[in-house]
């Protein structure tokens, strides 16, 4: 636990709140001191960890996998070019076996979010007192580190997806093929209105379901570290099973996180081709 | 767990993550893997060639030992008939001169008897004469006995 005077739910709800930064309650702006303040502050306000954090993570990726790209030889690769290879390899083939039509931006995409969301999935493997210790010596009172536990990252992330197949959907169909697919599919034409409904719930299911498996798997998961976290400090028994169940969840964990990130990028490279497919007969 | 801004932030970033990596990074990667999948294919079938190359020359150096080969049989064959037929010829040369030296060697033996046979004759007559002298106790006409002696002589 962060300090002695902490009770189990001020501990949780401290591991739970965002930095958040928006309007505080005297009007002036600036950085909320507790959790009522930063839910006070309403939509204007920004999770500055939540963005350092992805932003951080994403420029990491940017500049490792950059270097190894601008080094990138045709020759024999060393060892980080290989590792980098692999994946590449791996989302290409994964993406041409579900996106067969040509557009150069789907294959790097999933490769981006793959990487990206793993990476920020990483944050959870970190043991959850670490960093929001080190910042609170340094003043700040709330830290969360992995951005994937914050709804307005996977869903923000969900949006642009949203974005993207509403934009590839009226690309490649028009406004209105998109349209006719929504309203003639999946009854007779008569029934337009219940069709546009029920497409119109698939349509927006996508990028809500989206964003809130993500959500909910590191949500979930960092709520289960949080918990263990709290047995070591109450008791030597407590101590030691908090260890043994510490171990095993993060390894259980990596599987988590790496699938969750897998998922997130196939799931948005279906989508796309979805956007790209031409109604087929229901 | 409040809904705020961030949620656009982040769209925003993600885009522009996204459009970085289809910019910078994933064609150089691409472009590399696709280059070498190239060099490795060529290499391959180059190498496919060279051992087809290996064959046809294992095949061609095999002929040429074959060839050799029956080459230095037929030498070797006719070197051996050469020889035989040397050897007969010596052998039918070697009989004749020993023919004719055989032939020689009687011929001289026929004249030394021949000769001894001739001086034996006239010892002979000699000596019958001087036998015949000395038991009739008179010289015997060496003109008038003259055939008889021939005769004695003759006998021998």
């Amino acid at each position: 636990m962060a300090s002695g005077t902490q009770t189990s739910a001020e501990y949780i709800q401290h591991h739970l709140t965002n930095l958040t930064y928006g309007q505080l309650p005297d009007g002036t702006w600036g950085l909320a001191h507790s959790a009522q303040e930063a839910k006070d502050m309403g939509f204007w306000a920004i999770n500055v960890d939540s963005m350092a954090w992805a932003i951080g993570l994403g420029v990491l990726f940017c500049w490792s996998f950059g270097r190894v790209a601008r080094n990138a030889t045709a020759g024999v690769p060393d060892g980080m070019q290989n590792f980098v290879e692999m994946i590449v390899e791996f989302i290409e083939e994964i993406t041409s076996n579900i996106f067969p039509y040509r557009n150069s931006m789907i294959a790097p995409m999933a490769f981006t979010i793959f990487v990206w969301v793993f990476l920020m999935n990483l944050m959870d493997l970190i043991p959850v007192d670490w960093i929001p210790l080190l910042a609170g010596a340094s003043g700040v009172h709330f830290m969360k580190i992995v951005p994937t536990t914050d709804p307005n990252v996977t869903l923000g992330m969900a949006l642009a997806v949203f974005v993207l197949i509403l934009y590839f959907s009226v690309r490649q169909k028009g406004l209105g093929g998109f349209l006719g697919e929504l309203a003639f599919h999946p009854f007779p034409k008569v029934l337009a209105p219940a069709n546009l409904f029920l497409e119109g719930v698939t349509l927006l299911a996508k990028p809500i379901s989206l964003g809130l498996r993500l959500f909910g798997n590191m949500y979930a998961g960092e709520m289960i570290f949080v918990l263990i976290a709290i047995m070591f400090s109450s008791g030597v028994v407590t101590f030691i099973g908090g260890s043994v169940l510490q171990w095993g969840w993060a390894l259980f964990h990596v599987l988590i996180i790496t699938l969750q990130a897998f998922i997130f990028s196939v799931l948005t490279v279906v989508y796309m081709a979805q956007a790209y497919d031409v109604e087929e007969e229901h | 767990m409040n809904i705020n801004l961030t949620l656009f932030g982040q769209s925003l970033t993600f885009i522009v993550f996204i459009w970085f990596c289809w910019k910078f990074i994933w064609p150089l990667l691409i472009d590399a893997m696709r280059e070498r999948q190239k060099t490795i294919a060529e290499g391959l079938e180059s190498a496919e060639r060279a051992g087809k190359d290996l064959e046809l020359a294992q095949e061609h150096a095999t002929d040429q030992l074959r060839k050799a080969k029956d080459g230095a049989r037929e030498i070797i064959e006719q070197a051996r008939a050469r020889a035989t037929q040397m050897i007969e010829e010596a052998k039918g040369d070697a009989a004749e001169e020993g023919e004719r030296v055989k032939l020689a060697a009687q011929a001289d033996i026929e004249q030394d008897m021949n000769r001894a046979r001739e001086a034996l004759r006239g010892d002979v007559a000699t000596l019958v004469v001087a036998g015949a002298e000395k038991i009739l106790g008179e010289s015997i006409d060496q003109s008038r006995h003259a055939e008889l002696l021939k005769q004695l002589s003759g006998q021998l």
